[in-house]
């Protein structure tokens, strides 16, 4: 039982949550190509999917005729088949494993930018009439459309993998998780306990549109996480690090098995030092990469067309004005090979692209679902985006970063005499209409007259997006996009995306520190 | 899918389970039927509606466990979906620790004859014209409250769901419930471009127990329109009231740390706690599942452990921990339950605007934004939105500030609880007054 009340604009890294959570949301291990007869990955082609599906062309058309029968304009069809797994590492021991299996068509008609959306878990052609009547209510004329022909779009490889994770069986996976394991407590004796997650999923989508777009991707993601305990003089710290992505087994390298472990210790251990930093406005240097945060909820999110369209973003009225220093250009980005947040159609069945949000200091574009580009009269960026076939989408980031600029890091820090240097972030939020936004910094260290001094913890960084972009005073030409497990939320729904930043100074933001 | 279809089917997969070579195995099965309706600018923004199965499997096989879930519930996809859980067993470590709970901590009989009154029969005449309705007049009341609003969108849900859960040693209950949702989101035109938001929904078992439209929109919209002017202020220590609708958020500072995992991995603040004074003797915290209508209602937690009524904390001395099955084994303790149910506290006897009258000097926190907690150390570091009180007065709209602190030390600092549990959530906490929290701003 749930109602939908919040409307929260958020991004967290999943990582976090895993390590807290007894009960986890199901992943599973085993060959599933065998249980499902299946053929995998990229050898499918379109007939293939219609097979996968059990659903033929027309069938297809009789379902878009149903639901454009009452005057819709337009109507999609997302079939989705989803196969999630955990396994999971504790005491030492590798005694727990999870699945999810999700299988299923979401059914959307418009009528102008009034939207009807309904699902089924049966994918036959009485259920997905049935759920295409329900879409049509949204509008109440009467109509007949003729039949559309359907041509395949053909879409990019932005994530290609070696082996698809279902025919990876857990056997396979299990030791991973016992190496990374053992580096960590032989790491440092101060480590008393460990958490490791090996998670991965595939996402077979096909989507057909009343416009007779037919589309198809196969869509990886594979993660592991690793929190550590530690203790020293009878207190004790906790920290994680994470590394994500439209990734195939092969990237779990042991060049990066070394630095999940290393990272995650040593991150933990840089805990017991910290202290806190004082309260209210300083100059922030935010490190190269993850700190990414701060753009996406800057910026990313009040660029969101829905918002805007609506007129209730404070970016609303902004687009072509000078919003930050001309050496500040942010992208949206879907391109990015393998990164988490990319995508090589997005889930209307609009191509993909790298979208500016700031070109050279100027605000140059939002990022458009279907209706929204409809209402701009512009073209589609491919940020149309849904959690599952079970929601309707919506205007979404994907892998949201900075260009490099003209400055270097050592200047930067340098440059501050009183000031924080922000390294790692578990979570922030944004409330688009004001422009608030924040995020929290779960270490990092003080600048003192130009040097990191001590280590400092747990703060939340609040400051007004359009300030912040304007008070961006140094870029340095180290851009690194974050690797970690991170998901937006919005609406209700979460998606993976990624975020990156070159190593940036912003001239004053609000510090959540104490007051001496 | 009727009830007793459902049971079959669950009854069948438990005995598949173990046909497969597990020594045993729960299943869950639900289906839900959601609707969400959205209205904007006068006219149907959003229109969603469907029914959704789910079916959660858990297998010990020889003390390895692993669980899973799936929406298609066709025999034979779930035949090979029990053969798949059994056999992603195999290459698990095993573990002493897992099995189902004994069954001697299932409800009895006698516990399932309370009526928790979780299900509203009018559900079934709810039609789509009423919800429709009800949204429109949402939307109208908050547009028609000022002509500084931008936009308003109004919402109503609502949702049915049958659940049906079978364990094989023992454990065969079946639920059903309902809940409904409605209210606004409202953005007001601030001067320099601001466009501040807030929001109003309440949530309900029963749909005559929601406010009127009127007052849903009416209240989303004022609650907007005293946004505007919002500005940061001195950073420094300042009395801290916190609105009952966002309090829970203090109070969950507590969550993770009481719970049995967190002290077995080592990461819990409130460890070796237990009868020792977490906060100040004017909390005191009760857990029970058994409010009528309440939305933490349950006859059993999810782990199938029958429901009992606990105090949690009792004059700020920590009485409770949040003991599941597993890691209860794992410390040797008892379980007591792995989740909460509904929270109350004991009330005080002011209300919210009596408590501001009273204020000196004071930050009113009427909302958090991001932030987080660490449940290794009990430190916080949350933004907030609110009020700046002086003399009994709202001043000033406040936000693009925070708080931080650590748990013990805010909670100890507890002065005065309210008489105003938010009714709208199953974390029915009341406004509460804190003394000394550290604001930082300019």
């Amino acid at each position: 039982m749930a109602h939908k009340i919040s409307r929260r604009k958020f991004i967290e890294n999943s990582s976090k949550g895993l390590a807290a959570a007894a009960f986890i949301p199901y992943f599973l291990g085993g060959d599933i190509t065998k249980a499902f007869g299946m053929q995998t990955g990229v050898d499918m082609k379109l007939q293939d999917y219609y097979n996968h599906f059990g659903i033929s062309e027309k069938i297809i058309r009789e379902v878009i005729s149903e639901a454009l029968s009452r005057g819709g304009d337009y109507c999609d069809l997302y079939f989705q088949h989803a196969i999630r797994n955990y396994i999971g590492l504790e005491d030492k021991a590798v005694n727990r494993a999870y699945s999810d299996i999700a299988f299923g068509v979401g059914i959307r008609v418009l009528k102008g930018d009034q939207t009807g959306y309904s699902f089924t878990e049966e994918i036959t052609p009485k259920a997905m009439k049935l759920a295409a009547q329900t879409a049509a209510n949204i509008a109440d004329a009467s109509k007949r459309v003729s039949a559309v022909e359907l041509k395949l779009r053909k879409i990019p490889d932005y994530y290609p993998i070696q082996t698809p994770w279902e025919s990876i069986s857990i056997d396979k996976k299990i030791p991973y998780l016992q190496t990374i394991n053992d580096k960590v407590f032989s790491e440092d004796s101060r480590v008393i306990k460990s958490n490791i997650w090996f998670t991965n999923e595939t996402s077979y989508i096909l989507i057909v549109t009343s416009e007779g777009v037919v589309a198809f991707d196969n869509q990886p993601m594979g993660q592991i996480s690793v929190s550590v305990t530690a203790e020293q003089n009878g207190k004790r710290e906790q920290n994680y690090f994470d590394l994500s992505g439209r990734r195939g087994i092969e990237f779990f390298t042991p060049a990066n098995i070394d630095r999940l472990a290393k990272e995650s210790v040593k991150r933990t251990l840089a805990l017991f030092d910290a202290v806190k930093p004082e309260a209210g406005e300083m100059e922030v240097v935010l490190a190269a990469g993850s700190s990414g945060i701060l753009l996406h909820e800057a910026i990313g999110h009040g660029m969101e067309a829905d918002f805007n369209r609506k007129d209730v973003s404070i970016f609303a009225d902004k687009i072509n004005k000078p919003v930050a220093e001309k050496f500040v250009s942010i992208v949206d980005d879907a391109t990015n090979p393998n990164i988490r947040g990319s995508i090589n159609i997005d889930d209307e069945g609009n191509p993909t692209e790298s979208t500016y949000l700031v070109e050279n200091g100027i605000l140059k574009s939002y990022l458009h679902d279907r209706i929204s580009a409809q209402h701009y009269k512009v073209k589609p960026t491919g940020n149309g985006r849904r959690e599952s076939f079970r929601h309707m989408p919506q205007p979404r980031m994907r892998n949201t970063y900075m260009l490099p600029g003209p400055h270097k890091k050592d200047e930067i820090i340098a440059s501050v005499k009183k000031g924080i240097f922000a390294e790692a972030f578990t979570n922030g939020q944004v409330f688009i209409g004001a422009g608030d936004f924040t995020f929290y910094v779960k270490s990092g260290f003080l600048i003192e007259d130009g040097k990191l001094t001590k280590p400092i913890k747990d703060v939340n960084i609040i400051g007004n997006g359009p300030q912040v972009l304007k008070d961006i005073v140094m870029v340095a030409d180290d851009m690194e996009m974050a690797e970690g497990g991170w998901t937006c939320g919005k609406n209700g729904q979460g998606v993976p995306v990624s975020m990156g930043l070159p190593t940036v100074k912003v001239s004053k933001i609000t510090v959540g520190g104490v007051k001496s | 899918m009727k009830n007793r279809d459902r049971m079959q089917l669950a009854e069948w997969a438990i005995d598949y389970a173990a046909e497969c070579g597990a020594a045993q195995s729960s299943v869950a099965i639900s289906n839900s039927r959601n609707i969400e309706i959205e209205f904007r600018d006068k006219k149907l923004e959003k229109l969603k509606e469907s029914t959704q199965n789910s079916l959660y499997l858990q297998v010990y096989t020889k003390k390895r466990y692993s669980g899973h879930s799936t929406n298609d519930l066709r025999k034979e996809e779930l035949k090979k979906f029990v053969e798949e859980a059994v056999a992603a067993t195999k290459y698990l470590s095993e573990d002493e620790f897992r099995s189902l709970p004994d069954s001697k901590y299932y409800p009895s009989e006698e516990d399932f004859k309370r009526d928790l009154k979780l299900l509203d029969k009018s559900y079934e005449k709810v039609n789509s014209e009423n919800r429709v309705k009800m949204a429109s007049e949402i939307e109208e009341a908050a547009m028609s409250v000022s002509d500084l609003i931008i936009s308003a969108t109004a919402g109503y849900y609502d949702s049915y769901y049958e659940t049906t859960r079978v364990h094989s040693n023992g454990l065969k209950a079946e639920t059903s419930g309902t809940s409904f949702s409605a209210g606004a989101e409202v953005t007001v035109k601030d001067k320099d471009g601001g466009r501040p938001e807030d929001w109003f929904y309440a949530g309900t078992r029963f749909i005559n127990e929601l406010p009127s439209p009127e007052i849903l929109g009416k209240t989303a919209a004022k609650r907007a329109l005293q946004k505007i002017g919002q500005k940061k202020i001195e950073s420094g220590k300042y009395v801290m009231l916190v609105e009952n609708r966002t309090s829970s958020r203090l109070l969950s500072l507590f969550n993770q740390a009481m719970s049995a995992r967190a002290i077995q991995q080592k990461s819990s603040f409130l460890d070796g706690m237990l009868g020792k004074k977490i906060a100040n003797e004017k909390l005191t915290v009760i857990d029970n599942p058994f409010l009528e209508k309440g939305l933490g209602s349950r006859f059993f937690d999810g782990e199938g452990i029958a429901a009992k009524k606990r105090t949690v904390i009792e004059k700020g001395i920590l009485n409770n921990y949040y003991i599941d099955y597993y890691y209860g084994k794992k410390l040797g303790w008892e379980p007591t339950s792995g989740s909460a149910s509904n929270i109350l506290l004991e009330y005080g006897s002011k209300s919210f605007e009596q408590m501001i009258k009273e204020l000196e000097r004071a930050i009113v926190v009427n909302g958090f934004i991001g932030g987080n907690s660490n449940s290794t150390t009990g430190d916080f570091s949350f933004g907030i939105v609110g009020l700046l009180v002086e003399k009994g007065e709202i001043v000033q709209p406040i936000n693009e500030m925070n708080i931080s602190g650590n748990a013990l030390e805010l909670w100890d600092k507890l002065v005065e609880v309210g008489n105003d549990p938010y009714p709208y959530s199953s974390y029915r906490i009341p406004s509460l007054l804190f003394e000394g929290a550290n604001f930082s701003g300019i």
